[in-house]
């Protein structure tokens, strides 16, 4: 059952939330130990939810849309009492006391948190590798990867495990997962969905956002975590029409655009022969499907590269064993920030950390920063005029199909370029959703990225839609 | 091959200012992994940004202001659960060593 | 020596050379919001050990500031108060290690801060540069424990955070301040302007207010600016009289020994008054500032810079000249030190009531100095009044004071309690003509023109009446006597 099938019948009764979510644990028991999608399952928690929502139910009450869905939740988002890892040995033992803004958005339309998945250590990585507690395997394939980095979160919708998990994307942490996986996978718009209780990577550009397996239920989702929030700055001030509302509208007389910048140099023939045959779908759909450009997007890893490391060093700089987490103890406080951080870090994050430090530093900050960031308004300056032409743009979500575990692992580069699609929108601001499109030649799922305007969530889904069906 | 970007020199105070310790195994190839890097993202050297403004932010909001009223504090034992050593109330260190620089 | 330290004035100067204190100051006052500078949790000072704590002044993993807008517009306020541009803003952070800080970077403004460019005028009319007025957070705190409490030999250290995340403004003055009393005029106007505008309660000894101090010397007359260093750690107007003090001394005794003075940052000890370094310019500590990522940038609206000053109350400065116009006759230095108490108000409304400006201005100036308590201006004005009859004498008057002032009242009803009825003067001429009449040989050098026995009459009028006589009053009867 989808999230929105299981929603309606939770809540006119025909079903039980109860035996939704001893379902979902049942598939969680079964499949867990191979997959390895979470790093805490909260069975007997989700039990009593979903008795509070029969119960609620019973008495007539509406426990709200997602009633009785449960809901996997990436483990860097803050959920009041369970532990919260990122997946790094840093935050070990760390319980938040205080839950993430999209947590109780979900708690309080019905949804059920059924556990915290796995992820790439502080979602630095692209394939889950980088995880203190151990790979992620991609349901499709149990020798590849998910993607990453929120690999747990779209191996656990993939698997079956839950409906619905939440990620989070900085640089395609949702989109090239979700394409890997063969599910759906949505980067909102940023300042959409609120970041309050979003352990931070890079906090201009990380966004939550949902995996599910259909387009329906993504747009169920979003719709109940996008909207305002004063407890983020960056939130967008203004609540926004619910996606779901338009998703059967087509894309008759849409002007897309095949981003020629995404969709050429690198990308596996097999993945490029099913981007042409979704271009196909929506021109049958009543689309105008015609070759875009945005020059500046090949530059958007490399901005991407310097800007999210360098706002990470600061982010993570808190993880000093003051405060919480792990110490490693030592004489004076500054040898134990330094004991404490190279135990409690792996190779990824402080490879960043390193990047990011050196790119602030004295006499570094004009030549990578500051010029990172003026290449990205130049991105965005280009997006800009291909939204003058065009309604919405599409690509490849990743260059390949799933890769094979440790494939990549000793050659950072190699993996940095799994994000080459994807991390032009981050840089941008702009929504971006990947649809599962078929397989490719090893018979794994390939997806197909939609790119639109900022809080062009709308038209957006109403493609994914179209993609859906086609199939 | 270009000249070397970044020296094993540089890693090393890098890695000092971000507190890490790192073994000469690691220090060797960080070096090598953040030169590479370096190099690759040495392609926006050449791009002609002078008269662009760099982006902080990608939406184009200011002025996000709170009511200075008083919410909800923390318990005393929950700010202190985390901790990895507490005393009086307090989070409890080693020695300083000396002022705030 | 090398080439570097020839540059430095003064070496190899004559031992006669008169040399220039040269003073630029940094103050930091918290500003008087209900709450923290990007959270909800108080900003309260003292009370139990991290209960102010919510989880953004705990720099907790996902949590997010948001600005605070009462803390924009106090910083406003400083701004327009202190003659700055007002101009649009960006938080940047300071990444540096320190248990005290939270997030291990503090949220300041850098390059772009909210006010700049105004000055400060002195009570003595000279105005003070103001390079810039930013917003930006305070840190918690530390206690270190063993080794007497010094933070160099302690076993290990405590760390509250309730002060983590309090408003602050830091207010950079340009160095154009030339002794250790102008930077105590400078200060102290200062924390009048931030009280008048309702900033800051400015109280240094809580350490709501914090002055840095950049201290240089020169020989007298040059133009150019000295190697400066900077003190810290000075918590009353008297401590940085004397840090600036001794560290100029010091200055001046290094350069005419032929010494350099390193830039360095120096901490004021209290208790053996002398300044110590911490540590020099060489090991200046690579901030990484940029944008504050989790932050918007601010640009108050003109409409709302306009209502802010059209709110501002009477400054120091504007206060000064009130008062100097309504007691013209009065030394400026006592006007400056009546707005300074915050009694320029009471002084205003005493002459306005009929108080001569010179005896109020006493009055606040000499009697006043721990506060007006529970007296009214009303009741100053009557006292003044009661003097200049006569009906008091000026000892009289000031013990009648002390009373107003512990418990209110009226002036007569407190003389009355205190049983200075003022003589009448049929008492009195008995009482001079008695005196006449048993100090005749005095009495015939007073009428001879001798000034000098004027004093030993009325000395022996306040000596019989136990003070309680008018000396004014006693003057007239002798000359009206002599006729």
């Amino acid at each position: 059952m989808t999230a929105v099938e299981i929603a309606a019948a939770v809540r006119s009764g025909q079903r039980l939330a109860r035996s939704v979510v001893d379902e979902h644990l049942g598939a969680i028991e079964a499949g867990e130990a191979d997959v390895h999608a979470f790093n805490l399952v909260i069975a007997d928690q989700a039990r009593t939810r979903a008795d509070e929502i029969d119960g609620a139910v019973a008495a007539g009450k509406d426990p709200g849309p997602l009633a009785g869905v449960p809901v996997a939740l990436k483990d860097n988002m803050c959920t009041r009492g369970l532990a919260t890892t990122c997946s790094s040995r840093i935050l070990e033992g760390w319980e938040p006391p205080y839950d993430a803004t999209v947590v109780k958005q979900l708690h309080n339309a019905g949804a059920i948190l059924v556990g915290k998945t796995n992820m790439d250590e502080f979602a630095m990585g692209s394939s889950t590798e980088n995880s203190a507690f151990g790979p992620t395997r991609n349901p499709c394939d149990l020798s590849r990867v998910p993607g990453g980095s929120s690999g747990g979160s779209a191996a656990a919708v993939a698997a079956g495990f839950a409906p619905v998990a939440l990620g989070s994307d900085t640089g395609g942490s949702i989109r090239q997962p979700a394409a890997l996986c063969g599910v759906v996978g949505v980067k909102p718009t940023y300042g959409l969905v609120s970041r309050y209780g979003l352990v931070a990577f890079a906090s201009s550009l990380d966004q939550i956002g949902p995996f599910t397996t259909t387009v329906a239920d993504s747009a169920a989702v979003l719709d109940v975590i996008s909207g305002p929030d004063g407890r983020d700055s960056t939130s967008i001030g203004e609540p926004q029409p619910p996606v779901s509302d338009t998703l059967g509208d087509g894309v008759d007389g849409l002007r897309i655009g095949v981003l020629a910048e995404l969709s050429g140099d690198g990308i596996a023939p097999d993945v490029a022969a099913r981007l042409q045959a979704a271009v196909g779908a929506l021109t049958s759909a009543g689309a105008r499907v015609a070759e875009a450009s945005a020059p500046a997007a090949v530059y958007g890893l490399s901005a991407y590269y310097l800007i999210a490391p360098a706002e990470a060093s600061s982010n993570l700089a808190r993880y000093d064993g003051v405060r919480y987490g792990l110490r490693v103890d030592a004489s004076s406080t500054p040898d134990m920030n330094t004991a404490t951080r190279s135990a409690g870090f792996g190779d990824e994050v402080k490879r960043r950390i390193m990047i990011g430090t050196y790119a602030l530093s004295a006499g570094y900050y004009d030549a990578y920063y500051g010029k990172a960031q003026k290449v990205r308004t130049l991105i965005i300056n280009d997006f800009a005029s291909v939204w003058e032409q065009f309604d919405l743009l599409v690509s490849p979500t990743s260059p390949t199909t799933a890769f094979s575990l440790g494939e990549r692992t000793a050659d950072p580069m190699a993996m940095y370029m799994s994000d080459v699609c994807t991390v032009p929108v981050n840089l941008t601001g702009q929504a971006a959703m990947s649809v599962p499109y078929g397989v490719g030649d090893d018979g794994l799922p390939v997806g197909v990225q939609i790119l639109a305007p900022a809080l062009g969530e709308p038209i957006m889904f109403r493609a994914a839609a179209v993609l859906e069906a086609s199939l | 091959m270009g000249q070397q970007r970044i020296t094993r020199a540089e890693c090393a105070h890098v890695a000092a200012l971000a507190r890490l310790e790192l073994t000469d195994e690691e220090l060797e190839r960080f070096t090598g992994q953040l030169d590479e890097l370096l190099d690759h993202v040495a392609e926006v050297e050449a791009l002609d940004v002078g008269g662009l403004a760099p982006t902080m932010h990608a939406l184009p909001i200011a002025n996000v202001l709170r009511p200075d009223v008083v919410g909800e504090v923390l318990d005393r034992d929950e700010v202190l659960a985390g901790a990895p050593l507490a005393e009086d109330g307090q989070f409890r260190v080693p020695p300083v060593l000396g002022e705030a620089p | 020596m090398n080439a570097n330290t020839l540059d430095v004035p003064g070496l190899g100067a004559p031992a006669d050379t008169e040399w220039e204190t040269v003073v630029g100051l940094e103050v930091h006052a918290e500003l008087a919001t209900e709450t923290k500078l990007f959270s909800a949790s108080p900003n309260q000072f003292g009370g139990e050990p991290n209960t102010h704590i919510d989880p953004v002044s705990l720099g907790l993993p996902g949590s997010l500031p948001v600005l605070n807008q009462k803390a924009v517009e106090l910083a406003i306020r400083v701004g327009l108060a202190l003659n700055c541009r007002i101009q649009p803003s960006v938080f940047a952070r300071k990444n540096y290690f320190y248990p005290d800080m939270p997030k291990d970077f503090q949220i300041s403004q850098y390059d772009e801060p909210i006010n700049v460019e105004g000055w400060l005028e002195l009570p003595s009319g000279k105005r003070i540069g103001v390079e810039r007025a930013h917003l930006e957070e305070d840190t918690g705190k530390t206690v270190h424990i063993g080794g007497g409490g010094r933070i160099h030999e302690a076993g290990y250290s405590l760390v509250d955070y309730n002060r983590a995340g309090v408003p602050l403004i830091e207010i950079v003055g340009r160095p154009e301040l030339r002794s250790a009393e102008e930077a105590r005029q400078y200060v102290a106007e200062l924390r009048a302007i931030l009280v008048a505008v309702g900033a800051s309660d400015g109280k240094m000894e809580e350490g709501s207010l914090r002055v840095d101090c950049n201290v240089s010397v020169r020989p007298a007359g040059s133009d150019q600016l000295g190697t400066r260093c900077e003190i810290k750690n000075v918590n009353s107007l008297r401590s940085m009289g004397r840090a600036i003090e001794y560290e100029a001394n010091r200055q001046i005794d290094l350069l005419t020994s032929g010494q350099p003075v390193e830039q360095q940052t120096r901490h004021w000890n209290e208790d053996d008054g002398r300044t110590h370094a911490l540590r020099s310019k060489e090991e200046d500590y690579d901030y990484r500032y940029f944008p504050e990522p989790d932050l918007l940038p601010l640009d108050p609206s003109t409409k709302w810079v306009e209502e802010i000053r059209q709110g501002l109350p009477p400054l120091p400065r504007d206060r000064r000249l009130r008062l100097a116009e309504a007691a013209p006759s009065v030394d400026v230095d006592h006007i400056g030190l009546a707005v300074e108490r915050s009694m320029d108000e009471l002084a205003m409304v005493a002459i306005g009531g009929g108080g001569s400006p010179e005896r109020v201005m006493t009055h606040i100036v000499h009697n006043l100095a721990d506060g007006f308590g529970e007296l009214a201006a009303e009741a100053l004005a009557d006292l003044v009044q009661m003097e200049e009859a006569g009906e008091l004498t000026a000892t009289q008057a000031k013990k009648v004071l002390g009373a107003l002032v512990d418990g209110g009242g009226s002036p007569r009803e407190a003389a009355q309690a205190l049983g200075f009825e003022a003589m009448n003067t049929g008492e009195l001429e008995a009482l001079v003509d008695k005196l006449i009449a048993d100090h005749p040989e005095e009495w015939t050098r007073f009428c001879e023109g001798d000034a000098k026995l004027t004093g030993f009459f009325v000395g022996q009028v306040m000596k019989a009446t136990q003070g309680r006589a008018d000396g004014k009053a006693v003057t007239q009867l002798l000359n009206a006597r002599r006729g």
